[in-house]
């Protein structure tokens, strides 16, 4: 943990997120000394005006004006205050520099998947410090939220338009993704991290990351695997998730929900992909999205074949 | 202000001869069933709202204890998203929504204003049973077309895509609707139209201001969400592209029409709340409610205001920038009337003469947990901060602290002053001290943990967090303190459960103006009312909160009729 977390809030990582906390603090200052200020009146005039006796009978008083009117102003000019200052943070943090650097971002139940300008796809999000990034997000089945705490950066995913979000992060470190628009099943495990890095050890990266042709099918099956956020639910080493383990899969009998069964060859592999939730194998909910076949090309879902295979 | 003072033109003794009351009159279930009677379906509203309640309070319960722990403790991801949504569902449309009006609205208010019933009676009744059916489909989902998992916002598309129980839960709340929408015309007109002779408008007790209010909003908001179950009923039978964007809808339309309802409905809970809360100052300061006019005036105010600000729930939707900063204006404008309120009521204490009994200090944890309320209000208010603390935990704390911190602990404190007036018996004040610091100290413990669990990141709807731990390993301990609270509040609400049904049976009966109030319920009615409330229509002279110039409670000389009815306690 960082030493610029506080009680309150996490670690402080972006541009803006120091502008955030302050109004923060600001705003939790005031209410501290207002709750304080209403409920010590409270309590002293508990003891104070405490009943004596069964007859008291108090005289109604004149209520000053002046009071009443300084609780509609005193409240007004504080509540001014913190519009206009969370206004103009709000404003800094919808618009993104010119120079952003923009990185696209695909939500789907329940994996994040962030889209590089050169073609490299990872699941996890690596950006360079100290340079805005611009993020265009969409998502292809329903309502999704991208949150990085560290960044005081939250915005919604929507399946039919883009949402932008924007960050310049201000050190190294890893920070964590999460969904804050429940999503269903998994919402609790779409998560993904944030990997700062400097700029030259992000663009060796980049570099890296691009997929080579002349990759073998199941390794290419496994960057692929990866980046679709399959292991969410699928593991690869026999336990349990929301949908069945890879191990041993192929050529193995598959029981389904309607009572038939299969041989899981590579047809059944193929189906399973592109329309999961026509046979759904015992032990199992038809939760599997269906966008597969439209997203991946014909190579993607033969290398990812090719992958299930050798497990 | 209220009222010119003829004290003693007021008539003194409604006390019945032969000591029949609207309980021992007509006895039987059947009776029970078909009553007309406002005071008795105030009690039927009573008894389901109580089942309902102990329902969602043992769903919070699974989820809590789901949350004691990382990894899964007691139920799988299905059914803890499904756990939750049926808390949602229970506690805002079975119980918020329809609790202090449907209870105490109909018990109290015809009694405060000197009328004999409502205006509507059979349709009072009818409500009741539509509110039953409601209930029940709601309930009984499940059984027939599956479990939701949407959670209680039942947000497009998600909840587009999975099953029929859907459209099945929001046709059950929209049933439940119905209910509000006729409970509300009837205030409506009962408040116009049957006030006795004298109860001037700026005499009409705080409470009835506030169910009118309350029935405002009842009205005209409840239909909004009829139609948007019509539309996603159209939607999914004639696949018009309304909500799904698979069929070119617009999934935050459906945001738009939630909140537009959902929003007002906030202030169909609070508001009756706020109305309890100035009867309880007022009577147990013995002083006259500070800022009458503008606390009767801002309930209307807020009613309508409420309208206008649903949006700041949707400042990271995708909604534009400039509707944001509208409705974050709006949002801070509905808070300055409600600061005032507050303000108001402990200046209410001021020169009073300041009671603590039970009731009193379930108004003073209003005062306490709903000002926290308010405040974190304003924080998720202010749009750049709203962006980190939104759907997280921080949230969650801050709506439990103003529904359940504001709305029931009202509902709380409101039936523990009136118990006496319903059930003609007492209850144990020592049993009501205890279980109101248990869940003092078990709300604040649950609650106030999940602020910093929210503002620290942790999202809210989320089954398991031992992914999290790594990063943030601070929320293990922050979630097993909010569970353990839970208990402690869990207890405390079961203990006055016992204390009030052994005070049915053993309580001492109750004497006919135990708190020394000065409205026309305790003054003119007896304890428990008669069938038909009063014998002689009321005169009213004074305004509710008039003490000083209530003779006929007190003596001529500040004296001491109420003392004499307490010592006999």
């Amino acid at each position: 943990m960082d030493d610029q977390s506080s009680i309150w809030l996490p670690e402080a990582a972006s541009t803006f997120a120091e502008d955030v906390d302050g109004l923060f603090y600001f705003i939790l200052a005031v209410s501290v000394v207002l709750f304080v200020a209403v409920i010590g009146a409270m309590c002293w005039f508990t003891y104070r005006y405490r009943r004596q006796s069964d007859a008291d009978r108090p005289v109604p008083f004149k209520e000053s004006k002046w009071v009443e009117a300084s609780w509609i102003v005193v409240p007004t000019v504080l509540v001014a205050i913190v519009f206009t200052w969370g206004f103009r943070v709000y404003v800094k943090m919808g618009v993104a520099p010119p120079n952003a650097y923009e990185i696209t971002v695909r939500a789907a139940k329940w994996s994040w998947l962030f889209e590089y300008p050169n073609g490299v796809r990872s699941n996890v999000l690596h950006v360079p410090v100290s340079r805005p990034v611009r993020l265009k997000m969409s998502s292809s089945d329903v309502i999704h939220s991208f949150f990085v705490p560290a960044f005081r950066v939250k915005m919604d995913v929507l399946p039919n338009r883009y949402t932008y979000a924007w960050f310049e992060a201000t050190r190294q470190d890893t920070f964590q993704v999460l969904c804050t628009e429940y999503c269903g099943q998994q919402h609790s495990m779409m998560l993904s991290r944030v990997v700062v890095q400097s700029e030259d050890n992000f663009q060796a990266w980049l570099r890296e990351s691009v997929m080579d042709e002349s990759m073998p099918p199941a390794e290419r099956g496994e960057i692929i695997f990866a980046q679709q956020g399959c292991p969410t639910c699928h593991s690869v080493d026999g336990s349990a998730g929301a949908g069945p383990t890879l191990q041993g899969l192929a050529g193995s009998e598959r029981a389904f929900t309607d009572g038939t069964t299969a041989i899981a060859d590579e047809n059944y592999l193929r189906d399973a992909i592109i329309d999961p939730v026509a046979q759904v194998v015992q032990g199992f909910q038809p939760v599997m999205p269906g966008q597969y076949g439209a997203t991946l090309t014909t190579e993607d879902i033969d290398a990812l074949i090719a992958f299930i295979q050798e497990q | 202000m209220h009222g010119n003072g003829k004290p003693k033109t007021m008539s003194t003794n409604d006390h019945t001869a032969s000591g029949a009351h609207y309980l021992n009159t007509d006895r039987g279930l059947w009776a029970w069933l078909t009553t007309h009677d406002h005071k008795r379906i105030g009690i039927l509203y009573a008894i389901a709202v109580a089942i309902f309640f102990l329902l969602g309070g043992i769903f919070a319960m699974l989820v809590r204890t789901e949350l004691a722990a990382p990894g899964e403790t007691i139920m799988d991801q299905d059914q803890f998203n499904q756990t939750f949504t049926l808390h949602g569902v229970v506690m805002v449309f079975l119980v918020l929504i329809p609790a202090i009006p449907g209870i105490l609205g109909n018990f109290v208010l015809p009694l405060q204003i000197g009328a004999k019933d409502v205006a509507f009676p059979r349709l009072n009744l009818a409500s009741w049973y539509i509110f039953l059916v409601g209930a029940v489909m709601a309930l009984c989902g499940w059984l027939i077309v599956g479990q939701v998992d949407t959670g209680w916002t039942f947000y497009t598309p998600y909840s587009s895509d999975s099953s029929n129980a859907v459209l099945w839960l929001t046709s059950a709340v929209f049933i439940a609707g119905f209910a509000s929408i006729f409970t509300g015309l009837n205030f409506i007109v009962t408040v116009h139209k049957m006030r006795a002779p004298g109860m001037t408008w700026n005499r009409l007790p705080l409470f009835v201001w506030a169910i009118y209010a309350t029935a405002i909003v009842q009205v005209l908001a409840t239909p909004v969400i009829g139609i948007t179950m019509i539309l996603l009923f159209l939607e999914r039978l004639l696949q018009i592209g309304i909500f799904d964007p698979a069929l070119g809808g617009d999934p935050v339309l459906f945001q738009h029409f939630f909140w537009f309802y959902s929003h007002p409905a906030v202030y169909i809970m609070i508001l009756p709340a706020m109305g309890i809360i100035s009867e309880l100052m007022g009577t147990f300061s013995r002083q006259q409610v500070s800022g009458y006019t503008f606390i009767a005036l801002s309930s209307v105010a807020i009613a309508f205001l409420g309208f206008l600000v649903w949006g700041h729930h949707m400042f990271v939707s995708g909604q534009s920038a400039i509707s944001s900063i509208i409705f974050s204006m709006l949002t801070f404008l509905i808070g300055i009337p409600t600061g005032i309120k507050v303000f108001n009521w402990v200046a209410t204490m001021y020169k009073g003469s300041v009671w603590l009994q039970t009731p009193m200090l379930y108004a003073l944890m209003f005062l306490f947990l709903f000002t926290i309320g308010g405040l974190t209000g304003i924080m998720v208010g202010v749009l750049a901060v709203d962006v980190h603390l939104h759907d997280t935990y921080f949230i969650v704390a801050h709506f439990h602290y103003v529904m359940m911190g504001g709305a029931l602990i009202a509902l709380i404190g409101g039936l523990h002053y009136w118990w006496p007036k319903i059930t003609g018996r007492m209850y144990s004040e020592r049993a009501g001290r205890i279980a109101a610091l248990l869940v003092f100290v078990g709300f604040n413990l649950t609650f106030f943990t999940q602020f910093i669990l929210g503002s620290r990141g942790m999202p809210r709807r989320y089954h398991d967090y031992a992914e999290l731990l790594e990063r943030f390993p601070e929320f293990a301990g922050l979630h097993l303190a909010s569970t353990i609270g839970s208990f402690i509040l869990a207890a405390g609400l079961f203990m006055i459960l016992i204390y009030g049904l052994h005070s049915l049976v053993a309580g001492k009966p109750a004497p006919k103006n135990p708190w020394g109030a000065v409205t026309l319920e305790w003054t003119h009615a007896t304890t428990p009312p008669g069938p038909h409330n009063f014998h002689r229509m009321p005169l009213v002279t004074r305004g509710p909160y008039d003490f000083h110039l209530a003779d006929e409670v007190f003596g001529p000389h500040g004296g001491n009729g109420a003392a004499e009815e307490l010592s006999t306690r």
